[in-house]
């Protein structure tokens, strides 16, 4: 990639930190025994102890014992586990009911579906125009034989915050387990999992400047899952398999790394970036809300134009942005999430989504800006949306 | 740089040619909707004596594979005569754009049917057609599956809200399954009165809301 591109699409995935290479190479290099060594050589000892530190740094900032957490090869198949591990455990057998919503992102999505397919009973919450949950909601959809809720703690597309707290504790009062997807809200929003009352949470390595294929999964002590892949006994004999130690080292590494500092730049470089397309740039609209939003997230609709076009154009300016679009997925949908908040195609399609990064500066923000009214007007200028009163 | 696109295609998004309206139009048509994702809208202007093309114009709401096939199908068009423009393919204008991805091909259908569309609303208008078709309820239906149902962004007919269509003496009432003040009501009533109207034998519309 360019060298000038100025990268938008921090939710998908960010660039790695050189802080955090160093911090793998050793593992790579010198201390590359496999951590169940341990009592056969002495390199197998250096090995566990950074899985041990590694996992203990990212079980302390959210407040769990270490042997609640276990490294996956990353987010996807932590909600893939959290969901089916559950769902299949003989002891839950009596109980077939799943409470999610409709704007999860897909890993919890699709795990849930699948075990639709396989006969289990299923409720899909409706969140409101800004993309929350209404409790009510919840409560009256919980059954005798609801087994798990699962609901995100921010939206991927329009960084709705929902109350995971209320939302956690209501499942405890019931007697049912809470997952919830912290994907984008590790490091970012704090999340303790005891106050909250949550039972299982997937956190994820790439979205934090960490590196790829590694993420994990909180499950609180005593909850029953099953083995997930067999072979060994590694993982507290959950996930079999020769630990990515480089990667928990480099995970840990970029959590340590995520500043209270950094995340108030965040805020306000979104607030800037709302602010300043709302103002300058005509009909708009602002999708998610304002207050309780991930620091990192602005999604914005430009009506009377698609997504696709605008990317492709501040593509070619040196932009990186992503689109709920359908002509931007390889299924052709357009954004289940803003269909979700009762958008309609129209306002999906025009859809962008700003997501920031440490790497972001003021100057990247009021560059975007800039481009992205010329592309908007430029696409305006042929659309037959925009110029209805032109007809003859 | 990388683009996912043929040279030709990004060139044709950049700079596509002959985009706007023209001025008393005659045939003009508009396919797709804000729902489907896509809508091509094209105007054409027609020597009435050699029945040649003398200027087209088009918009498109759309992705980069509409815009530019919007764009090429005007070239395409411009100086053929109205037979030889219909049956312009969109394989030719794929062709003619170096090739489209897979995925993307069906975004240049669009603007061939809305060409096709407006030589169609030409001859129409014109009284062209020779052999009059008498309009029948399949007609009507056929006419409705171009318009479309903002809530799936697939048509009318194929989503069933479509409950009646009744056809007498030249006047067309059609029942949709839609509240009288659903917020694309109107919409819908205004695409169905476009897609109607240039129809011969049709002299009135009425179309009901539940």
């Amino acid at each position: 990639m360019d060298k000038k591109t100025i990268y938008l699409d921090n939710s998908s995935s960010t660039r790695m930190d050189e802080k955090v290479l160093e911090a793998m190479k050793p593992y790579f290099f010198e201390s590359y025994a496999v951590a169940s060594s341990e009592f056969g050589y002495s390199m197998g000892i250096a090995s566990q102890k950074a899985l041990q530190e590694a996992r203990k740094k990212l079980t302390s900032m959210i407040s769990a014992e270490p042997e609640e957490f276990i490294f996956t090869a990353g987010g996807t198949e932590s909600s893939n586990i959290a969901i089916k591990s559950i769902a299949n455990n003989p002891a839950h057998k009596n109980k077939n009911h799943i409470i999610t919503s409709r704007i999860e992102d897909f890993p919890v999505l699709n795990s849930i579906k699948s075990l639709e397919k396989q006969g289990f009973d299923i409720t899909y919450l409706n969140v409101d125009e800004k993309g929350f949950i209404d409790i009510n909601e919840l409560e009256h959809a919980i059954k005798n034989t609801t087994l798990l809720v699962s609901i995100q703690h921010a939206n991927q597309e329009i960084g709705t915050v929902q109350d995971i707290e209320k939302i956690a504790t209501l499942c405890k009062s019931k007697g049912i387990l809470f997952h919830t997807d912290a994907t984008h809200t590790f490091t970012r929003l704090p999340v303790n999992v005891n106050k909250y009352n949550i039972d299982l949470l997937t956190v994820s390595s790439h979205t934090i400047h960490g590196p790829r294929g590694i993420g994990g999964l909180y499950i609180r002590k005593g909850t029953p899952t099953i083995k997930w892949i067999d072979g060994g006994y590694q993982e507290f004999n959950m996930r079999a398999g020769i630990e990515n130690i480089p990667g928990a080292v480099g995970f840990a590494k970029a959590a340590e790394l995520i500043s209270s500092q950094e995340n108030k730049k965040l805020l306000e470089l979104r607030d800037f970036l709302i602010d300043k397309v709302l103002n300058e740039i005509p009909h708009t609209t602002l999708n998610g809300p304002r207050t309780n939003r991930l620091p990192q997230n602005a999604n914005l609709t430009f009506h009377q134009v698609e997504g696709e076009s605008i990317t492709l154009h501040m593509d070619m300016r040196g932009f990186a942005l992503s689109t709920g679009s359908a002509c931007f997925s390889n299924s052709l949908e357009a954004s289940h999430v803003i269909m979700g908040i009762r958008g309609d195609h129209e306002r999906a399609h025009g859809s962008v989504r700003f997501s920031l990064s440490r790497y972001n500066t003021k100057e990247d923000i009021n560059s975007v800006v800039k481009e992205i009214k010329e592309v908007v007007e430029k696409l305006r200028e042929i659309s037959p949306l925009a110029n209805k009163q032109k007809e003859v | 740089m990388e683009f996912p696109y043929s040279e030709k295609v990004l060139k044709h998004f950049r700079n596509p040619q002959n985009v706007g309206e023209i001025e008393n139009p005659d045939g003009k048509a508009t396919e797709g909707s804000p729902a489907c994702g896509d809508m091509v809208s094209v105007q054409i202007k027609v020597n009435d004596k050699n029945k040649k093309i003398e200027d087209i114009k088009f918009r498109s709401y759309g992705c980069a594979s509409n815009i530019a096939t919007g764009s090429i199908i005007t070239e395409l068009a411009k100086g053929k005569t109205i037979e030889e423009a219909k049956e312009i393919t969109w394989k030719q204008a794929s062709k003619a754009l170096g090739g489209l991805p897979p995925i993307k091909a069906h975004c240049s259908v669009l603007a061939v049917e809305g060409l096709r569309a407006a030589i169609k609303n030409y001859e129409e208008s014109k009284g062209l057609i020779k052999e009059k078709t008498v309009t029948t309820t399949d007609i009507i239906k056929k006419r409705l599956k171009h318009v479309m149902n903002p809530l799936t962004g697939l048509d009318i007919v194929k989503t069933d809200i479509v409950e009646n269509i009744d056809l007498t003496d030249g006047k067309v009432s059609i029942k949709i399954n839609l509240p009288v003040d659903h917020q694309f009501a109107n919409n819908i009533k205004e695409e169905i009165k476009e897609k109607l109207d240039p129809l011969w034998d049709i002299k009135n519309i009425k179309i009901k809301f539940s």
